[in-house]
Parts: C-alpha cells; structure tokens; sequence
C-alpha cells in the first residue's frame, strides 16, 4: 500500500502548482482551472485521511467538495461570459476599469 | 437503526429565509407584472416580511439555552444575536434595494432569493461547530455574494467586481478548505469539539490553522488580502455592498471565533500575533488608502477594511472580547448601511444604472436636503468614533478588551488610526455643510420610502444604541459568558 505521507506530499505538490498557477497566468480561464486544480489536490487529502482514519467523513466531505466545485464552475463561467460580452478578452490584465 | 434525531425548531429562522427564497422563485414564474416595479415591490416586500419573521423567531430564542442540531450546528445565544445583526443588516438593505433594484433589474426575484440564500448561508456559518457545514455555508454565502455583486451585468463595473471577487474569493475558498482538510488529517475528525478535546497540537494543526486564516483574513477583506473588497464594493449595486460589507464579516467573525476556540496546542500568544499584525495593516492600508478617494462607495469601500481592523484588534482578546465584537457588528451595521443608503441618493441614473457618486456630488447637500445630510453626518461622525454615538462606544469597548488583554500598543495603534479617518468622514461632513452647490451637486429629487425608512432606522440605531450603551454591552456579555 502507498504510505500516507506520500499521497499528502502530493497533494500538497498539487495544491501548490494551483496556487502558483493562480498567481502568475493571466487568463480568467486558466486561472479558474487551476483554483479546481486546488479543490481538487484538497480531495486527494481528504481521501487518503479516510483511509488512514478507517472513517467515511472525509470521503462525505469529498462528495460535498466536488457539488461546490460545480456550483463555482456554473457561477464563474456565467460571471466570465458577462465580462466577455463588455470586452471581448479574458485576460485579467485588460479588466481594470475599477481602481485606486 | 433509528433516525438521527433532527430537531428543526431552532432552526426556524433560517428554515423560513430559505423557504421564502424558493417561494420567491416560484412566484416569479406563476405571476405576471406590469412593469419591473410592481415586481420589486412585490419580491422586497415579501424578503422583508421574512426578513423579520426570522428575526422574531430569532429575538424569541434569546435566553432559551442551547441546542445542537445533528451536531453539526449549535443554536446559542451567541448564534441568535448573530442571527440579529446579519438579518439587521439583510432588513436594512432590502429596504433600500426596494426601488433601486428595478432601476436595472428585471429579475428581482432572483436579487431577494439571492440575498435571502447569502443571508441564511451567514445564519449556519455563525452556528457552525463542524467543519463540512462550516465549508458548505461559507459557499452558500460567498456564491450568493458573487452573483449579486455582478447583478447589474450590464455595466461593465459591476461585472468587473464580480469577476475579482470570484476568482480571489474561489482563490481563499481553497485555503480555507484545505486548512480544513489538515484538520482532518490530524485529527480523524471533522467536529470541532472532538478536534478540541485532542490533549495535543501537531504540525499539520499549525499548517492548517494557517491556511484557514488566510481564508478568512480573504473573507474579512484583511490586509494584504483585501484586493478584491474596494473593487467588488464599488462595482456591487449600493445594496449589496452595505448588506455584505457588513453581514459577511459579522459571519466570519463569529466563525472565526468558534475555531480558534476548538484549536488544541496552539494559544492565544501564536495565533495573536498573526491577527494583530494583520490588524495593524488592515487599519493603517484601509484609513490612508481612503484619503485619496474621490468616489464616495469606494471611500466607504476602503473605510470598511479600516473598520474589520479595528475588530480584529478585538480578536486577540479571544473569547473575552466577544461581547465587545458582537457590539461593534452591531454598531457597524447601522452606521454603514445607513452611510450606503445616503450614497446612493447621490447616484446620478444613468440609463443602465445608477451612475457612481463622487464625494463632490454631496456638494451643498444640506441646503437641499437638511435632513438627508444631517443623517450622513451622524452616520460619519459614528464611523469617526464620536462619542455618544454608537461608533464610539464600539472602538471603547473593542479597544478595551485588547488592552486588558495585555495589548495596549494595538489599541494604540487603532486610536492613532481612528485620527486619520476623522480626516476623510469630516471631509464628507464638510462638503455638505459648507460647500456651495455646483453642477456636480447631485441628489434624487425624491427620497423612495423604503430607503428613508432605512435611513431613518439607521439613524435612530445610532443614536439609541449609543444612550443605551451600556445595557446593551452588559446584555451581550451575559449571551457569551457561557463561553469563557
């Protein structure tokens, strides 16, 4: 069996590249991917905590990790388009009317 | 194998927000309106109406002791007076959307059945004692509050805060949540009294506390996690932003307390000095970047993240400071939500939306509208901190619990700060007072009713919970001293 530690090392590698990915891409898009690149290295947590602990909690929580996941997906593609519609780029950078 | 046992009447209040929330919906797809009025009035004044049944049943609560819900909410008298300042300020801005809503919106239905949604997600986040429904209503709130940022989808600012407040606040979202899964790793357990009653700490425990900060420093709008909160609060529609500048925090907070509180192996003397050194940075960043400010929303924006540094301060005195906290919620409430209202009477319409409302356009205010401007100044005098009003009993007794704490040079740091926000609130007093008008003096040529009845309310909460000062502290402290 893979030890424990392994899988939460991994998963923290992964949450790290999302978090990265986060701040340095510019794309809405691909910033969006990779916040569900961190939920989704948290699931990987989660399960192998329930497996070491022999209790389902952490896989429920995973069930309910990824029903959130696709509630942001519908809401952040939607508020996406609304910016699309105004100014034709995703790109973050070019989406400063506020400021100061 | 029996049922758990589900017992719902302590949940009544937030039973009846959601069930009007899905009514509301329905409603809008059997009825059919005249015009984008009717409507509004229709839906906000079936909001409000629910907005205070559940504040009833909240209000009748209060003193009735304890109860665990499938232990996974804890219904306490700390809860229920949460309950009061989120649905305090969900009243308040229901009130004033009243008739700003259809100036852009069609779809009021969807608006109060959001806000109703956020306002019951920040009801469970306060009541929380496990972390999968802590997570769960920190989401219903959080993606209620990005669609209503982004409600007036037809004006680029306004989906433009939407678009930074979701992607950083789906940013925090994933701190939060695997500061959460770290707690479950350590532990094997998602309850937070269980997570309590472990005798020791461990590393993962210190990591995970610290990503859950993050997320809710990112939530609280704390310094140098604030980025989002001045461009979601000026580009939100004027309601929203009052309703979430100041029920999101309460939420957070009182969260924010309750697993601070369960942490085992890791006191005050580590996690206080994280929390006053954001504080000290919150203040200081929120006050001065306010100076600068020419949009009155964005001023308010800015004065928002001053004011959650202010009760992080409190913070540090843990469970000691709760009553004062739950105070200052209270106070902030009024005196922001009233300053928001008065903002946006300013706002010129504009086709699409209202049209943001520059400082300079409350220009000669009182010779027009000697009432209007004399509730503005009250609420900036409060939000200064000047006593009697409630602003300054708030800071009192915030500042207070931090010095008995043993952290007088935080309290010291958040009085110097309070000087420098006299600056920016009187500069608003002073433009409506002395300034002639010009041709960027601007305000409604007709007060809506729901809105100075908002203002009014807010007035006379300022006022009167700065009298009653005192009973109200003593009352609120007698709510969290089972905590202690």
């Amino acid at each position: 069996m893979i030890p424990t530690t392994y899988i939460l090392l991994l998963s923290a590698l992964i949450f790290t590249i999302g978090a990265v990915g986060v701040l340095v891409r510019r794309n809405a898009l691909i910033i969006f991917m990779s916040i569900e690149m961190m939920l989704n290295s948290v699931n990987l947590t989660l399960i192998a905590a329930a497996n070491q602990w022999g209790n389902l909690t952490g896989q429920i929580f995973v069930f309910i990790v990824i029903a959130v996941a696709a509630v942001e997906v519908a809401v952040g593609l939607a508020i996406i388009m609304a910016i699309v519609r105004h100014k034709d780029t995703t790109n973050i950078d070019e989406v400063h009317l506020l400021k100061g | 194998m029996t049922l758990p046992n589900l017992d719902l009447p302590p949940l009544l209040p937030e039973i009846i927000l959601i069930g009007m929330a899905l009514l509301l919906l329905v409603v809008d797809m059997a009825a059919r309106f005249r015009d984008a009025r009717a409507e509004g009035s229709l839906m906000a004044g079936l909001t409000f109406a629910s907005v205070l049944i559940a504040a009833g049943a909240t209000a009748a609560g209060i003193g009735g002791g304890d109860a665990s819900v499938a232990g996974v909410v804890l219904v306490d008298d700390l809860s229920r007076y949460l309950n009061l300042v989120v649905l305090l300020a969900a009243g308040l801005s229901v009130l004033l959307a009243w008739a700003y809503v259809p100036q852009f919106s069609r779809e009021s239905s969807s608006f109060y059945a959001l806000v109703l949604l956020a306002t019951a997600g920040m009801m469970f986040m306060g009541k929380s004692v496990e972390l999968i429904t802590l997570f769960v209503s920190l989401e219903i709130l959080s993606v209620s509050l990005y669609i209503l940022t982004g409600f007036n989808r037809h004006q680029l600012a306004s989906a433009e805060g939407a678009l930074k407040y979701f992607l950083l606040g789906a940013f925090s979202s994933g701190f939060f949540l695997y500061g959460l899964a770290l707690f479950y790793v350590q532990t094997g357990s998602t309850q937070l009294a269980e997570i309590a009653a472990q005798d020791s700490g461990g590393v993962l425990l210190l990591i995970g506390l610290g990503l859950l900060l993050v997320g809710f420093f990112f939530k609280l709008a704390g310094v140098p996690f604030h980025m989002w909160a001045p461009d979601a609060y000026q580009g939100a529609p004027t309601p929203v932003t009052g309703f979430m500048s100041v029920a999101t925090k309460a939420a957070a907070f009182i969260a924010l307390f309750r697993v601070l509180a369960a942490v085992p192996g890791v006191p005050v003397e580590v996690w206080g000095w994280a929390v006053a050194i954001v504080a000290v940075l919150t203040m200081t960043w929120g006050n001065f970047a306010a100076l600068r400010q020419k949009s009155l929303k964005r001023m308010l924006a800015y004065s928002s993240i001053a004011h959650a540094g202010y009760m992080m301060t409190g913070l540090v005195a843990g469970t000691d400071a709760l009553n004062a906290i739950l105070y200052y919620l209270f106070a902030y409430a009024f005196m922001n939500i009233g300053a928001f209202a008065v903002a946006a009477m300013l706002e010129r319409p504009t086709p699409n939306a209202p049209q943001d409302a520059t400082i300079d356009a409350a220009r000669g205010l009182f010779d027009r509208r000697p009432a209007l401007a004399t509730a503005m100044a009250i609420f900036m005098l409060s939000l200064t901190g000047i006593p009697p009003l409630v602003g300054f009993f708030g800071k009192l007794y915030v500042f207070g619990a931090a010095v008995s704490a043993g952290w007088a040079w935080l309290a010291v740091v958040g009085m110097l700060n309070s000087v420098v926000s006299a600056y920016y609130y009187l500069r608003v007093v002073v433009v409506m007072f002395m300034a002639p008008e010009d041709e960027t003096s601007y305000v409604r040529s007709r007060i809506p009713a729901g809105a100075g009845t908002a203002i009014a309310v807010a007035v006379t909460g300022v006022l009167l919970m700065g009298l009653l000062a005192t009973p109200v502290f003593v009352e609120l402290g007698r709510a969290v001293i089972a905590l202690r």
